[in-house]
């Protein structure tokens, strides 16, 4: 009998070991602000940094986001595969915090791996791609990594204008709400699906309108609309 | 082999000082009773209620019925901004406060602007100082109250308090003898090096916070001179003559009054150990360093903080470098905050906001050694030289204007966490 109820607790408490927490968890939603492991390990041994200054001849295109007065501020170099339409090179540099340099540091790897993407593919990456890959972010950086997936877009429409493929530059007009920022009306709609309703806070995510208060309104007429959208019609 | 840690952050707080903590033991179990009671057990706890206000009296210079506990140096803030908002509000509705108060003076005052009061706040010179000549302008007879931290937390910029009290005093004079304004100062976080003498400073209310100078957390003060009438923020039971009512918090209060006793006998010791350190550090960085900038009042600064600003590299990822290497510190970046907003006080300094992305605070301590700082002076440069070739900056510091126009806010026009604040 005594052994029996001796044993019990102790199986308990092995299997409670194996729960792994974060170190930091916020006390008020639960979330947790430190990174996840793979976030760190892409913070302290980057993939693909371009250590050395490029000269000209080496990338076939290169694009550039981002502003230094919000904090962030991403370059990458690209070379492209002609015949198979695939990146076969994704170097980069970021100005920013571990998320923002560790989600491009992931998007260079998703793009380069398996001897490469393909172009249409690769336009097609969401910010939530490149999170999910990381294991996730804490909420409030979120907005960090919005910036890998539109300089890629930049610098592949930078290599369609090169080579004349005008046909396949996604008309950035069309979709994109902010030209500074870049962003566009799926990052609106995924601002609001993940719970930001009001202009303040999907620019908190976003900085949609920084430096460009014209697009506003045309933000908010978004965000009314997918807000209806997903959470039925406003109570007022 | 025991990784080292170097702790630099004691802006933030300290660690409890083992012989201050010994005091405090008996008044967990042996000695727990409530002060308001009378008693033998009672006594014992009003006793110690007592000497702990008269060491914090006598440090402070004034009377130990002019103290009051509180939970917090927010808290009081709280009670000296609001309280005498409330008090006073027949007699006017103009507040003075710096722009670089804590949070706990801020937002109280955003709280009051809402009631109907008006809020000036003054600017703030390129090197972190509030000019006097600023409050004889701002203050009127409509004025309640005037604060100006003593030392902000970013910086540690000492502010000159009792050039700006005794303008408010002369202005009170001039005013046929009135009592208000009241002068105000946060000296939470200048209490451990510099003079909090209040006749000396000539201040009628003053916050204090027992953690940032080796004391216990969950407890601050405020010094309410003998004929300063606040209003309560909190009621209750009428403890503390009614200006904070709750039982006492005896274990805190006594560890207060013992880390402020201490603290008074080794200031000059302390303020020699970590000003020594503190400029061997900040030659140190200056020199292996290229492209960086000192923030805050060059040698008007409390003698244990260091603020720079690194170019092209944010503040949150040299923090997580340097804490990987066991050294910790504290950064003014947008990233580092709940809100993604760079530090205001920081920005109030005219800094650009490249400059305060790249802002690192190191903040020494009593305990902090020779060898900690030449384990940073070894480590940072290197950090340093990693995150700017992981960035594709390449921003110039003699063209601080330049850099934050056109090419930082994109179209020529002011960042969000700006224009926010404008809109209603």
């Amino acid at each position: 009998m005594k052994t029996k109820t001796n044993k019990k607790p102790i199986e308990k408490r092995s299997i409670k070991k194996k729960i792994i927490k974060p170190d930091v968890v916020n006390k008020y939603d639960g979330g947790s602000w430190a990174y996840s492991p793979k976030v760190r390990k892409h913070f302290f041994s980057p993939k693909n940094l371009l250590w050395e200054n490029p000269k000209d001849a080496d990338y076939d295109t290169d694009g550039v986001v981002g502003s230094p007065a919000c904090g962030d501020v991403m370059r990458i170099w690209l070379n492209i595969n002609p015949k198979k339409d695939t990146i076969t090179d994704f170097k980069w540099r970021t100005f920013g915090c571990a998320s923002a340099i560790a989600a491009t540091s992931m998007l260079s790897v998703m793009v380069t791996e398996k001897k490469g993407m393909k172009i249409d593919k690769a336009l097609a990456i969401t910010p939530q791609d490149i999170i999910a890959r990381l294991n996730g972010l804490p909420d409030r950086k979120i907005h960090c990594s919005v910036l890998g997936d539109k300089a890629l877009r930049v610098a592949i429409n930078n290599w369609f204008k090169k080579t004349g493929q005008l046909s396949r530059i996604v008309n950035e007009g069309e979709r994109v709400v902010d030209p500074n920022t870049k962003v566009t009306e799926a990052d609106i709609e995924e601002a609001v699906l993940e719970g930001a309703r009001t202009l303040v806070a999907v620019q908190r995510r976003t900085k949609v309108g920084i430096g460009n208060p014209e697009c506003l309104l045309r933000v908010e007429e978004l965000i009314r609309f997918y807000r209806e959208k997903y959470y039925g019609p406003d109570t007022e | 082999m025991k990784k080292r840690r170097v702790y630099l952050d004691n802006a933030s707080t300290t660690p409890l000082d083992p012989r201050v903590l010994r005091a405090m033991e008996p008044y967990f179990l042996k000695d727990f009773a409530n002060p308001s009671t009378l008693y033998e057990f009672g006594r014992i706890a009003q006793k110690a209620v007592r000497r702990s206000l008269e060491k914090i009296a006598s440090v402070l210079n004034c009377l130990p019925e002019e103290f009051i506990f509180t939970g917090s140096a927010t808290e009081s803030d709280n009670l000296a901004i609001i309280g005498a908002a409330h008090e006073h509000k027949k007699e006017g509705n103009r507040i003075v406060i710096s722009s670089l108060e804590h949070k706990g003076m801020l937002t109280a005052c955003f709280a009051l602007e809402k009631e109907g009061f008006e809020i000036i706040k003054l600017p703030v010179g390129k090197d972190g100082l509030v000019d006097p000549e600023e409050v004889r302008k701002n203050i009127n007879d409509k004025t309640i109250i005037v604060s100006v931290t003593m030392a902000d937390s970013e910086t540690g910029t000492l502010q000159p308090i009792s050039a700006i009290a005794s303008i408010v005093k002369s202005f009170r004079e001039n005013n046929g003898n009135k009592k208000l304004p009241y002068i105000h100062t946060d000296a939470s976080q200048a209490a451990a090096y510099a003079n909090i003498d209040v006749e000396k400073l000539g201040v009628d209310l003053m916050t204090l916070s027992a953690h940032k100078m080796r004391g216990p957390k969950g407890i601050g003060g405020l010094y309410v001179r003998r004929g300063v009438k606040l209003s309560p923020v909190i009621y209750g039971g009428g403890q503390q003559g009614g200006l904070r009512s709750g039982t006492e918090n005896v274990p805190a209060i006594v560890g207060f009054g013992e880390a402020m006793r201490r603290n008074e006998i080794y200031k000059k010791k302390n303020s020699d150990h970590v000003k020594r350190l503190r400029d061997t550090l900040e030659k140190g960085i200056f020199k292996s360093i290229d492209k960086i900038v000192l923030n805050g009042h060059p040698i008007k600064r409390l003698p244990n903080f260091l603020n720079i600003s690194v170019l092209d590299i944010e503040g949150e990822s040299m923090l997580l470098e340097l804490d990987e290497h066991g050294i910790m510190v504290n950064t003014g970046s947008a990233c580092n905050s709940e809100s993604l907003e760079p530090s205001y006080v920081l920005t109030a300094l005219h800094n650009s906001y490249e400059f305060v992305h790249g802002s690192i605070r190191f903040t020494l301590g009593a305990d902090t050694k020779s060898s900690d700082i030449t384990h940073v002076l070894k480590l940072f440069p290197k950090i340093v030289e990693r995150l700017r070739k992981i960035s594709p900056l390449s921003l110039s510091i003699n063209d601080k204007k330049t850099v934050s126009d056109p090419r930082a806010f994109v179209g020529g026009r002011t960042p969000h966490f700006l224009r926010k604040k404008s809109s209603p």
